[in-house]
Formats: structure tokens, sequence, C-alpha cells
């Protein structure tokens, strides 16, 4: 990043840590804008707010990592979560999953290397009674199957490389 | 700018001119737009009803109202027509022009849009004849399918708010406290501690700064009541919690809430923006001199944050790790303040005692239980969705009559209530009462909510190896015998599922989970071995089988079955052929194909493309 880019970057974090008066008790908050940001914690990121709110950057680091909403790498174009929670699990998402990871080459959390798709496994997206659910972006599709799945991707590959 | 209220004449009064305002026999169309119905295109729909509406130029004759979930997802998206509740389901855009042109023009019913009682196969009317609905009682969720949760005034017309005005103009502290404890109400995100003493303890600690938190961290797999209710009501969870904070001296508000619940944080903050602008949050609520507000905190999406302590911990900006209990959450809670945590859903109950009170609640339900239990009823039943029963409701009478059975007319094998914490109930079990006590007894729990029906292609090594994982990614780390005993638990319960299991691991695993449930910190520890305690108590021939023969009965363990195609079945139509990643089938078209169990990799894809069902394990 050049270093101009670098400083427009650093004062929009510097926005929003003076949004919430630089307390270092609304850090998860902070965090949470800065990932819709950026729809990740870039490490420079983290640096700031540690300095600027003086905490220490193990704490802020350790915040980072705790929790499951937060990304220390940057996601592909397409997200794509898998519902493993129980009754979607019960229902086959194993499966779905397992076929999601070979068509795409990458492991859980990981992103092809082109950055077009991530591929996320999460507990449960409250969608239970539609299960086995895979949402795409914020598209959910309901009660589905390893092949069904596997068309879908195709599809969305071709639709990408039209554009 | 809205005049902010300030007696309980000034809310009668408005509420008056609503009801007057308001016909209730005017045709309205209710479109649910809760998750489950919007992943299936209730948005579309309701999109094509107000276009259609306009069409006919019946803007003025006919309300078009988007309400949250009306809980029968199994059958979304689903649409009520009043005055008469005519329920139709699976609804999709072009259906609507027939709904407007007959039912709402002409008064005739769409027929094949009804509900289809698969046991009489009658078509069923009106949302309330409904089986599903028919044998449930549902005070809490009841309002979820009438309201815009975006109007506060809906929730005025229905009575909403008039329990404030009740318990601060005309009852003190103590009254209000007196009243929740005599009606029974217990915590519903899990633990099931007595609302009223709770508030109790929290009213009479030292300090002057005092919190509520209202707790919509669902983090259960498998249950999404929290989430329903923030969506659909989310003014009576505030009105809730305003009656609490006023009993117990709090003048600050916490909504901690999951951070995958994006529509449930805008619901919320809606409702926050709005009660403030009527004079229900703010200063001097009701000219009792009482000031009160309420911030929404998202949460981070970590499991362990159901546990109080550890939600604190994350309000207060930490990571979400637990402290030892001996310091309760009453006396010193948030930034070392007295703090009363309740679940969300316990917070909705609350209007409903002050209005109606505590002898008409502590009429429903059991002699411990009170009230009603909300359950996402999940997994291998016919009718899923959010359920409200009595306490005290078999579960029999749960997953068959509410439930429709199980699906495919397969064989029950268990259900599993309460998340993670809790453990899966056999078959001789069914007709057990489901309150905290009964739960409890039978070595699961009320937890947050979720009722998970399997049937017999469930493996139950399998379920408690999914919840030890889920349990193991989730444990925070700060204690070791959750933290290492988890991983050990799951260490030999992966071998056994992948035909390792030795004859001493099922004593191992048993002594492992009774260490990890006494020695834990936090209730995430204490009841991880749940499921594992059960299910070795109730399915310990599914373990032996797994252990000793190396077999998966269930045909799931990936590593102790095999794929196979059925002779007689097989068309040769070559769709598992060409699908199969590995290659491993073989055949000539319009013969019998077969798998080659060597190569195959077991990821069902031949037996999801099958269109004649002739692939099969073993």
């Amino acid at each position: 990043m050049k270093l101009s880019e670098n400083l427009s970057e650093i004062s929009k974090i510097d926005d929003i840590l003076k949004n919430h008066s630089w307390e270092e008790t609304a850090l998860i908050s902070i965090l949470h804008e800065i990932e819709n940001l950026y729809d990740y914690l870039p490490a420079w990121a983290l640096r700031h707010i540690s300095e600027k709110l003086n905490i220490p950057m193990i704490q802020v680091y350790g915040v980072a990592s705790f929790y499951d909403a937060f990304h220390l790498k940057p996601r592909g174009k397409y997200l794509i979560r898998v519902c493993k929670g129980t009754a979607c699990y019960l229902k086959g998402a194993t499966q779905i999953f397992d076929a999601l990871e070979r068509e795409l080459g990458i492991k859980e959390g990981e992103t092809t290397r082109d950055q077009k798709f991530t591929l996320q496994a999460v507990h449960c997206v409250g969608a239970c009674a539609l299960a086995p659910v895979v949402v795409i972006g914020d598209c959910y599709f309901d009660k589905t199957s390893p092949t069904k799945l596997l068309s879908i991707l195709k599809k969305m590959q071709k639709n990408d490389e039209k554009d | 700018m809205m005049k902010k209220i300030r007696a309980p004449q000034e809310l009668d009064a408005l509420r008056n001119s609503l009801l007057k305002q308001r016909d209730p026999n005017k045709p309205t169309v209710r479109i649910c737009l809760g998750t489950g119905c919007r992943a299936r295109g209730s948005i579309k729909v309701s999109k094509a009803f107000i276009d259609e509406i306009k069409k006919h130029n019946l803007d003025i004759q006919v309300e078009c109202k988007q309400t949250g979930c009306h809980g029968f997802c199994e059958r979304g998206p689903v649409v009520v027509i009043g005055p008469k509740e005519i329920f139709y389901q699976k609804v999709r855009p072009q259906d609507v022009a027939e709904i407007v042109s007959k039912t709402l023009l002409n008064g005739e019913v769409v027929h094949r849009l009804l509900y289809k009682d698969p046991i009489t196969g009658q078509r069923v009317t009106y949302e309330h004849e409904v089986p599903f609905y028919k044998k449930q009682t549902r005070p809490v969720l009841g309002n979820n399918g009438r309201i815009d949760p975006t109007d506060i005034l809906d929730y005025i017309y229905i009575g909403g708010y008039q329990a404030l005005a009740k318990a601060i103009t005309t009852m003190s502290c103590e009254e209000i406290i007196g009243t929740i404890e005599k009606s029974g109400l217990r915590g519903r995100g899990g633990g099931g501690f007595p609302t009223g003493r709770k508030w109790r303890l929290c009213r009479k600690a030292l300090g002057d700064v005092k919190f509520v938190i209202g707790n919509g961290d669902e983090g259960d797999p498998g249950a999404f009541s929290d989430r329903s209710l923030m969506e659909a009501n989310p003014h009576s969870i505030l009105e809730g919690m305003i009656i609490g904070a006023y009993a117990i001296g709090a003048n600050q508000g916490y909504l901690y809430l999951r951070a995958e619940y994006p529509l449930a944080l805008k619901q919320l903050q809606t409702a926050i923006n709005q009660a403030r602008e009527y004079g229900f949050l703010g200063k001097n609520i009701f000219n009792s001199g009482f000031d009160f507000d309420i911030k929404i905190n998202r949460g981070g999406g970590a499991f362990v944050c159901g546990e109080s302590s550890a939600l604190i911990a994350s309000i207060e900006g930490k990571m979400g790790e637990p402290r030892a209990k001996y310091i309760h959450t009453v006396e010193r809670g948030l930034w070392n303040k007295p703090t009363n945590l309740n679940n969300v859903k316990t917070w909705a109950n609350v209007p409903l005692i002050i209005n109606k009170g505590a002898d008409w609640y502590a009429k429903i339900g059991t002699a411990k239980s009170k009230g009603t239990g909300i359950f996402s009823l999940v997994g291998k039943v016919n009718n899923t969705g959010l359920i409200e029963i009595p306490m005290g409701t078999p579960l029999r009478q749960i997953i068959y009559d509410i439930g429709g059975g199980i699906v495919g007319s397969k064989r029950f094998k268990a259900v599993q209530t309460g998340g993670p914490s809790g453990g899966c109930i056999p078959e001789e079990s069914l007709d057990l009462p489901v309150d905290f006590e009964k739960l409890t007894e039978a070595g699961s729990m009320m937890g947050s909510g979720g009722m998970i029906v399997m049937d017999e292609n469930t493996c139950m090594v399998d379920v408690a190896r999914y919840f030890l994982n889920f349990l193991q990614n989730e444990s925070c780390g700060k204690c070791v015998p959750c933290r290492e005993g988890i991983k050990r638990m799951l260490e030999i319960i992966t071998n056994i599922t992948e035909g390792r299991g030795k004859d001493e691991d099922l004593e191992l695993l048993q002594e492992l989970a009774e260490t990890v449930k006494d020695f834990s910190l936090c209730s995430l520890g204490q009841t991880a071995p749940n499921t594992v305690l059960s299910t070795l108590k109730y399915f310990r021939d599914e373990y032996e089988a797994h252990v000793k023969d190396k077999k998966c009965p269930a045909g799931i363990c990936k590593d102790l079955i095999e794929y196979y195609i059925l002779d007689d079945k097989c068309t040769g139509c070559g769709a598992c052929l060409k699908l199969c990643p590995q290659q491993a089938i073989q055949g000539e078209p319009k013969k019998t194909h077969v798998i080659s169990s060597e190569n195959c990799i077991r990821c069902d894809i031949c037996r999801d493309a099958c269109p004649v069902e002739a692939i099969t394990v073993r």
C-alpha cells in the first residue's frame, strides 16, 4: 500500500475510533466496524488500534482471534457458508461441505488462489427448518444437496467468467 | 415529532384512537418475512402483493402487512389472509394474482394453496385449524404473525406497553418482584433459575449503579427461537426489560446480540428508537422520575458467551472468558456493578405476567416449571418450525401431533434437546413431560430450546462426536478439564467412529466425561459431556457395534460403511458414473452399474444423483 493511500485508510480507522470516543471497552464494536469496512481485519489496522487506544497488541489480537465473526485474512469475492448446525449436520451438511472442498481445492476457512471463493463452515444460521442450508453471499439455498450445490457453483463460475 | 407519553391515560387514549381507526374486519394480507420464509422468497411474494393490490386499486380497502416469523417454517412462504385467517402455504409470486382476484375480491378460497393434512388428506382453511398450530399455546409467540415489528403502533394496538404503564404507575418495585416470584417464571436461557429471585438478589445488592442485560446471543446450533422473537416482536422484549430495570433499580440496559443476526439487530434498533420517541425509554418514564435506556452490543460469535460472566466480559470489550461462579453477577457483574441478566424470551414473558397476573401464569405448566416452553422443532420431523407449548407437554405429543411424525415414516430413534449442553432422549422416554426437572432427570436439559429429532438413520456415536467437536472449538481454553478433557474425549470417539475403537475405550470415555462434568469452571464444560453420557447410557449397543464389530448400524460413519448398487433397481442411466469424483463406478449404459469399494470415498454424490434410489449403504 502506498503511503498516501495508507494515510487515508488510517484516517478512516481514526474516524471509527473517534465515534467510539477512543473507549477501550468499545473494542469489539470497533472491530465489527473495521470488519464491515474491509471484510477482514488488516494487521496494520489492529496495530493502529493498539497504539491509539493504548491496549497491548496481544489483547487486540486475542479479541480479534477469539471471536468467529472476525477474520484476519481477506476473503474471496464470493463467500460460501455451509451451515453445520445440528439440523443441517443430520441432513448431510458434511457431504455438501466435502464436495465443495474437493471442487474448489481449498479447506475450511480458505480462499481460492484467484480470490474468488471463500469456503466457511458455520455453526448455525438459524434457518434450521430449511436444513441443509448453504448461504452464498446473502442468498440462502434451502434443502440442498452435494449435486445441487456443485451445479450452482458451476453456474457461478461461468457467470463470473462472463463479467 | 411524537409527543412523549407521560401517563397511562395518554397511552389508553392512543390505543383507543387506534382501535377506532382500525377496522378489525378489514381484509388484511399478512406475509411472513421471518428468516425461513425470506430464504424461500417471501420478499418477492410481498412485493407481488403490493403491486397486485395497487393494480386493482385496493390500496385503501386492503392492508398488506409484513410480519415476523409465523413458526411453520416448513411450509414457507406463509401468507395469512384476515379477517378470516385463511392460511396459505408455499406461496410463490405467481400465486399472488389468483389470491387477490379470488380471495380478496370474491371471498373464494384458493384450495391448492391450503395446507393438506397428511393423515386425513383434507385441506385445512384456517390458520388455527392447522394441526401444527392447533395443539400449541402461544402467549409469547402468538403476536409474531400479527404485527409489523417495525411499527410501534401495531404493538400498542394489541395492548403493548400497558404492562409497563401498570407496573410503573400502580405497583411498587416490591410488588413487581413479588408478582414475578409468584408466577414461577424461570430463566428461559437454559439454566432455569427463578427470575423473581434473581431480580430480588440484584435489587438487594449494594450499589447505586446497576445494569440489566438481555441475552440474545443464541449460540446453540439448531435453535432459532430468540432470533424469531427478536425479529418479530422486539417491543415485547424491551417492555419486559424496562419493567425489570424499574423493579431492580437499573438505569442502563444492554442487549447482547448474536453477530450472525443482522435482521434482529435492525428490528431491535428500530424498536429502541421508537420506544425513545414515545417516551418508554429515556428520562422520566411515565413521569415516575425513573430513567432508563438500552444499548445494543453485537456479540462476536462465540458459544461460551451464552455463559453470563463470559457475556459480560464480552460487553466490556474483552475475550469471552467466564470467571469462577462464587462471585455472583447479581452482586458484581458488568464493570463489577450488580447486574441482572436474563434471556430475551424471559424478558418477553414479563409483560404477560404483569398484565394477566401471577395466578394466570402459574396455572400454565407443571408444579415447578410454569408458563410455556418455546422450541425449535427440527431434524427428521415432518413439520419443522418454531413451537410454543405449555410446560409439561409430553415429547410424544410434540413430535407426533405438532411435528406430524418422522419424515418418510422412518423409525424414531432419539430427540436431542438443550443444544451442545443437552443430551439425547430415547424412544422409551417419549412420554416424558417436557419441563426443567424432567429433562434434567433424563440426562438432558432445557437449554435454549433446540429440539432435534433423530431417526433410525442417525448414528448416535456420530452425534456425540459432532457435539464434542463443536464444544472443543468453542471451549475458551481457560480451565484444564474442559480444554483438555473435551479434546481427549473427541479423540477417543473419533477413533471409535473411524474403526480404531478398543474395548476399554467406553469405560475411559465414561470416566473422562464424569471428570469434565465435575471439575470444569463454567457450565460450558460442566454440561459438555451430557451428549456422551446420555448416548452411552441409552445407546450403548451402537457404541459396542462400532468398537467390537467395526460396524455403524445407522450407516453414517464413513470408515465403517460401504456403498453399493441394488441390482433390481439400477436402470443403468449413468447419472452416478458421470458425477463420481473418484471414477469408482463402472457399468455400461442400461446395465447395472457397480461401485468399486476400494476407490470409493463415500462422498454420497452417487446416492444423491441416483434418480431411482438404487444406491444404498451397508
